[in-house]
């Protein structure tokens, strides 16, 4: 393209415009004077002291942190013994198994997911008492499985990129095969699991329709806090926990970025 | 001649399990460590994934009662000692009947308008995605990766917050509706919001990035050469797009769409919170046939045919990338 295509920028800029007028909306009303959330009256940031003073949102931030890092965490280990297994262990019982059922969850609705989680942890109390009702282990646990198989295909396709020569070679060094994956394999592919872990995290902080099914009368957590007060119609309290979660999000996304890119330019 | 026997058979049925078990006992023992890594991940999937989707199944089979849980029993003891299963096919009677009736239908209308939304949204996903992945895909490398993350950060943030966004911007006395009558273009506020347009908008907003990702990972591989062959020949650039690098580009396009459609039809906060009455998708009337009505059995009946409804598409897609993946050399 020697001419510059002005089309496919107007078409670019359309795109990039379609995807951030959103988010700056929300940012921008957050620090509205006026109650009703697109009628500009004055910046205020009274908002934002509202939205601390909310104990119920608050409470369901709290709850859902914790639920979104045992969850990350465990997907995390379950995602990478699956992404190991699939990709270095060659032909093994149940592999087809394996690589359904770590790939199936991510095309099915979430309200298939939901739905069937519960009526699993409904049938497990009506036979063995476990678990006691439901609340946060039950939101966690449903979290896990979903978490999974995303972590899993960030491993697999990462060990894919990776040629096996470095194992090997460890392994002809005489190092055993648990040696190997903690002083090789996982030193390596450590960026993957932070990004894995971070998905993982988001995934579990941001489901409302599985956490809905699954959650008890004690677990209310962030999403499905949120939703029941959006469906009231806008809040600009809303609008300041939007904020404030992008603010969140971006620093985190950027400082990680930053420092994959700086080990990586490190390694090569 | 060898006769029929049950005993034979149950012994045959038991030899085979037990040498199976046996094998498994046997690869458990010499190579603990493998069994660990396949075994932790294929318990844990096995028991809260694949266990629950059997129960799904089973429940939607049963009858619904008044009982806590909200559902009949398959199997019980009779009075008389007699073991009894009863399939209930009562729920899919109710869906198919329901289907048979197109003027008063509530599932069939329900699974038919999720396809044709999750349809629509995918072809104005592509539209919007298709020239983004362009340019970052022409882009030069000092600018691709930016760019590629500008595309991707918005999926880090909360769907629900940013599905909540469009509420804002659509409404009556919302954002966009309030520019465009200052700007004196609009004399009176465009109804939007609580209409399928706004679904479509919500959809392919959640979505683009699932579109944008497989169409640039296939236009980089895109060699420019054949771009400049097809100039040299005397190809107009606009034709050139459409005879050499569309058609080049199906793979990405076919897996962008995919992962957008399939999602998509099972989709309930957009509908939800964008969607007027009648933009009725299936996962909302799971969700209201569960949570307002407590009909399980019925809920997960429709659960079952929602999940024929994704595992078709998925297969064909399967069989597609399947067929493509050897990927010829350029």
């Amino acid at each position: 393209m020697r001419n510059r295509p002005y089309a496919l920028y107007t078409a670019m800029a359309f795109g990039y415009a379609f995807l951030y007028f959103p988010i700056l909306s929300l940012i921008v009303y957050s620090f509205n004077e006026s109650r009703l959330v697109t009628v500009w009256a004055g910046f205020s940031t009274k908002w934002y002291g509202e939205l601390f003073q909310n104990e119920a949102l608050l409470d369901a931030a709290q709850k859902s942190f914790i639920v979104a890092t045992v969850a990350a965490t465990f997907a995390v280990t379950l995602g990478t013994l699956a992404g190991l297994a699939l990709s270095r262990l060659g032909r093994f019982r149940g592999r087809t198994l394996l690589s359904i059922m770590t790939s199936a969850p991510l095309v099915m609705p979430e309200v298939m997911l939901g739905l069937s989680s519960l009526l699993l942890f409904v049938s497990m109390q009506q036979l063995i008492g476990w678990p006691d009702g439901r609340g946060m282990t039950t939101i966690t646990i449903a979290h896990i499985t979903l978490c999974t198989s995303y972590v899993t295909i960030i491993v697999q396709s990462r060990l894919a990129q990776l040629d096996d020569s470095l194992e090997e070679a460890a392994m002809d060094l005489g190092a055993r095969p648990w040696k190997v994956f903690f002083l090789v394999t996982l030193p390596i592919i450590a960026p993957a699991l932070i990004a894995g872990w971070l998905l993982a995290f988001t995934l579990s902080l941001d489901d409302l329709i599985i956490a809905s099914f699954v959650s008890g009368p004690n677990s209310t957590t962030l999403p499905i806090e949120v939703y029941s007060k959006v469906r009231l119609g806008l809040t600009p309290e809303v609008n300041a926990l939007a904020t404030l979660i992008i603010v969140f999000v971006t620093a985190v996304i950027t400082v990680v970025g930053w420092m994959l890119h700086r080990s990586r330019v490190a390694a090569s | 001649m060898q006769t029929f026997s049950w005993t034979q058979l149950w012994f045959d049925v038991f030899r085979r399990m037990f040498a199976w078990l046996g094998s498994w006992r046997r690869e458990i023992h010499h190579q603990r460590g493998r069994a660990i890594v396949v075994g932790v991940p294929l318990v844990w999937l096995a028991v809260f994934f694949l266990l629950p989707l059997l129960i799904l199944l089973k429940i939607s089979f049963a009858e619904a009662s008044y009982e806590q849980p909200p559902f009949s029993a398959l199997v019980s003891w009779g009075e008389d000692q007699i073991l009894s299963l009863r399939f209930n096919l009562a729920n899919y009677a109710t869906l198919i009947a329901d289907c048979s009736d197109p003027a008063s239908s509530l599932y069939c209308y329900a699974y038919v308008n999720s396809l044709k939304t999750a349809a629509i949204s995918t072809v104005l996903a592509l539209l919007v995605g298709y020239p983004i992945a362009y340019g970052i895909a022409r882009a030069s490398s000092k600018w691709r990766l930016p760019l590629l993350l500008l595309v991707v950060l918005p999926f880090w943030t909360s769907s629900l917050l940013r599905t909540y966004a469009w509420i804002g911007i659509l409404k009556g006395n919302g954002v966009l509706n309030n520019t465009l009558m200052a700007l004196g273009l609009i004399q009176e506020p465009l109804e939007i919001l609580h209409t399928d347009i706004a679904v479509y908008i919500g959809i392919v907003y959640a979505y683009l990035p699932f579109m944008v990702l497989p169409l640039v990972a296939n236009l980089v591989k895109l060699d420019p050469l054949l771009l400049e062959a097809a100039a040299d020949l005397g190809c107009r650039p606009m034709a050139a797009f459409f005879r050499v690098t569309l058609p080049l580009s199906m793979p990405g396009v076919i897996a962008g769409s995919m992962l957008v459609f399939i999602p998509a039809v099972g989709e309930f906060v957009i509908p939800e919170l964008l969607g007027g009455p009648d933009s009725l998708m299936i996962g909302r009337v799971l969700w209201s046939e569960f949570f307002t009505n407590t009909d399980w059995p019925l809920a997960s009946a429709i659960a079952v045919a929602l999940l024929m409804l994704i595992v078709v598409p998925t297969l064909i897609f399967e069989y597609v990338q399947a067929k493509n993946s050897p990927e010829p050399r350029r």
